[in-house]
């Protein structure tokens, strides 16, 4: 699938713009603060619903405006697509697709996107948080069913959490804390089904993660990952707890056998929720251990490195999706990656998503990215598309 | 903000569930200014419904009396009682005209994030009904959300004795929906949850 074409109005700094974009590889160049990710966003924003940068809408809407829009047109085989969302700051967002009103989450079943940002360094040096988001999100993409799964383990997690915070300040009647096990039976159940399909899809993405490093860094590199449970006892940021001293590679356990050690876990730590009013075992804490040339990942990997594994993740997600689409690839955003990469892997890089059907690429500074990825140059200045110098390099963007 | 018993007005109707600042001004100034409302017939009605509705002593569903009209009503079903959460329930059921037996209104579902756990809810009124009276069959119509699911599993166990069926609603996709508008979230988890049908 590809955007053919993309307007905005009143989005970010863009009071209006129209951008013929081509399948295949687009840059979009300008100095700093002018945009360019701004307009990469906005595609992310229709295939997911939310920024990479904020967590609420606001921001997308320019300053002083009341509402922004986002309208693309999409190509896929013979089928042409238009897809609409209105931001709205006072009331509930719209959409529609080919004219026709339809609710803003439905939107992510008629455009597919996959965005690599600076912000995704974290998903190698950050917090657990970070790459359970991750997991999630490619998960809910690739079987819808999950979102509801996940909403309704939170609330259980909501609901036993009170519980046990209640019963902690010995607030509570006998009869409340009968029901902590028909809450356990909940949460075992939803956070089964949770983990059995995030081990399901990191069993799926290992390959590719591992080909994606190796193709950018070079095949002595071997990056790998593996699901860590804090129901088998793994205990990723919290040492004092019990733990039952195992971590063993859970590999593709039975949803019987992900139940059981769950049910095990909670009878474990279940003095320490009393004490302290929380769950501590379940989905909700575990973590997705990243691990280049038998190390781990997060401390010990350089900057070069962890931005390498970091985009290894997003190339994987592009190569599943690709894998299970029936309207075509993905759409692939690098953000500010260049950059960042020496020489060598600029090269890799390049050749690595020369194959999708569209790219869409951002860089301060021309130079950065490899000459083929240069075949079709948008320049932007100040929320504008403008004309620039062609695809030639000298003369570029006056920084 | 307007001056004071005005806005007093706005206040107290914008502290009904589901009537926001907006609506609550307007139904203000709806009563403001339409000469011919009857101010006088709305305050006594909310007088009246205090003063004369109570809940029935046996189901809990809404009575003008001591008890309901269904539990007066000899030529209902005294074997089967329905459980239900909420008076509001009870009236649903009531319109499907498919069901001939008593109520059991909880006054709610678990829920500790509420406050809500089996002492503030009438489980105890229930059990005693069932040893007092002929009852063979026990409908449980909680919601079908997590809340309800936890409740009509807690009343499944407390409610285990010879002679008595449980049963439970059927439900997953919505009652009369079509499969084609049931959305992929809905539908995705009905798939995954699916059962053996019995022979
Ligand atoms: N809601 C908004 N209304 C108006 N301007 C905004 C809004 N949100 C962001 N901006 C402006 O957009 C500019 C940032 O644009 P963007 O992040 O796209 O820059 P960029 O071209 O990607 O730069 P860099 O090369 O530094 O990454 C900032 O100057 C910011 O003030
Ligand atoms: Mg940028
Ligand atoms: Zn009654």
């Amino acid at each position: 699938m590809i955007v053919s074409h993309l307007s905005l109005t009143d989005f970010r700094n863009y009071v209006s713009a129209e951008v013929e974009l081509r399948a295949g590889p687009n840059l979009f160049v300008g100095s700093n603060g002018q945009g360019k990710t701004n307009l990469i966003e906005s595609i992310g924003y229709l295939s997911t619903l939310a920024s990479h940068r904020v967590s609420t809408d606001h921001a997308l809407i320019r300053q002083g405006s009341e509402l922004a829009i986002v309208r693309a047109r999409l190509e896929h085989a013979d089928r042409t697509l238009l897809v609409e969302v209105q931001v709205n700051r006072a009331s509930a967002n719209r959409a529609q697709v080919n004219r026709v009103a339809v609710k803003p989450r439905e939107l992510p079943r008629y455009i597919t996107s996959v965005l690599f940002a600076p912000e995704d360094l974290a998903l190698v040096r950050g917090e657990p948080s970070g790459r359970r988001r991750f997991v999630d999100q490619l998960l809910v993409q690739l079987s819808p069913r999950f979102s509801g799964v996940i909403a309704d383990y939170e609330r259980v997690l909501k609901q036993r959490n009170t519980l046990l915070k209640s019963a902690r300040g010995a607030r509570v009647a006998e009869g409340q804390l009968s029901t902590l096990g028909l809450w356990d039976e909940r949460l075992v159940a939803f956070g089964t089904e949770i983990i059995q399909g995030r081990q399901e899809l990191v069993e799926r993405l290992r390959p590719q993660v591992a080909m994606a490093y190796a193709s950018i860094a070079g095949i002595q590199h071997r990056a790998d990952m593996i699901m860590q449970l804090t129901t088998l006892g793994v205990q990723p940021d919290d040492d004092d707890l019990p733990s039952a001293g195992q971590s063993a590679n859970p590999g593709s356990a039975s949803a019987d056998e992900i139940a059981e050690s769950f049910r095990a876990a909670l009878s474990r730590v279940r003095r320490a929720e009393l004490e302290r009013g929380l769950t501590l075992v379940g989905p909700h804490r575990d973590d997705l251990l990243l691990e280049l040339n038998g190390l781990p990942a997060r401390g010990y990997a350089s900057h070069g490195e962890s931005w390498s594994f970091a985009l290894s993740l997003k190339l994987a997600s592009a190569a599943v999706l690709r894998a299970e689409s029936a309207v075509g690839d993905p759409i692939v955003i690098l953000d500010d990656v260049f950059a960042e990469l020496d020489e060598a892997r600029r090269a890799q890089l390049a050749s690595a998503i020369g194959d999708y059907e569209q790219v869409l690429i951002t860089a301060a500074v021309f130079d950065d990215v490899p000459e083929p990825l240069a075949a079709h140059v948008v320049h932007i200045m100040a929320g504008e598309i403008v004309e620039g110098p062609t695809a030639s390099k000298a003369g570029e963007d006056g920084l | 903000m307007y001056e004071g018993i005005v806005q007093e007005l706005i206040d107290e109707l914008g502290r009904l569930p589901g009537i926001g600042p907006k609506s609550a001004q307007r139904i203000a100034f709806h009563i403001l200014q339409t000469q011919s409302f009857d101010t006088t017939r709305l305050a006594q009605i909310l007088m009246d419904v205090r003063e004369k509705v109570r809940f029935c002593s046996i189901c809990g569903n809404v009575s003008e009396q001591d008890t309901c009209t269904i539990c007066r009503d000899p030529r209902r079903n005294q074997a089967i009682i329905c459980v239900v959460e909420e008076a509001k329930d009870v009236a649903a059921i009531e319109r499907t005209r498919e069901f001939r037996g008593l109520y059991h209104v909880l006054g709610g579902a678990l829920s500790p994030i509420d406050g809500i756990g089996p002492n503030e809810l009438r489980f105890t009124q229930l059990v005693q009904r069932l040893a007092d009276a002929a009852v063979t069959e026990v409908i449980i119509a909680t919601d079908p959300n997590l809340e309800g699911e936890a409740t009509a599993t807690y009343l499944s166990r407390l409610l285990v004795q010879p002679g008595l069926r449980v049963t439970r609603l059927a439900s997953g996709l919505p009652v009369g929906g079509d499969l084609e508008y049931a959305d992929e979230v809905t539908l995705g988890r009905a798939f995954e949850g699916r059962r053996v049908v019995e022979a």
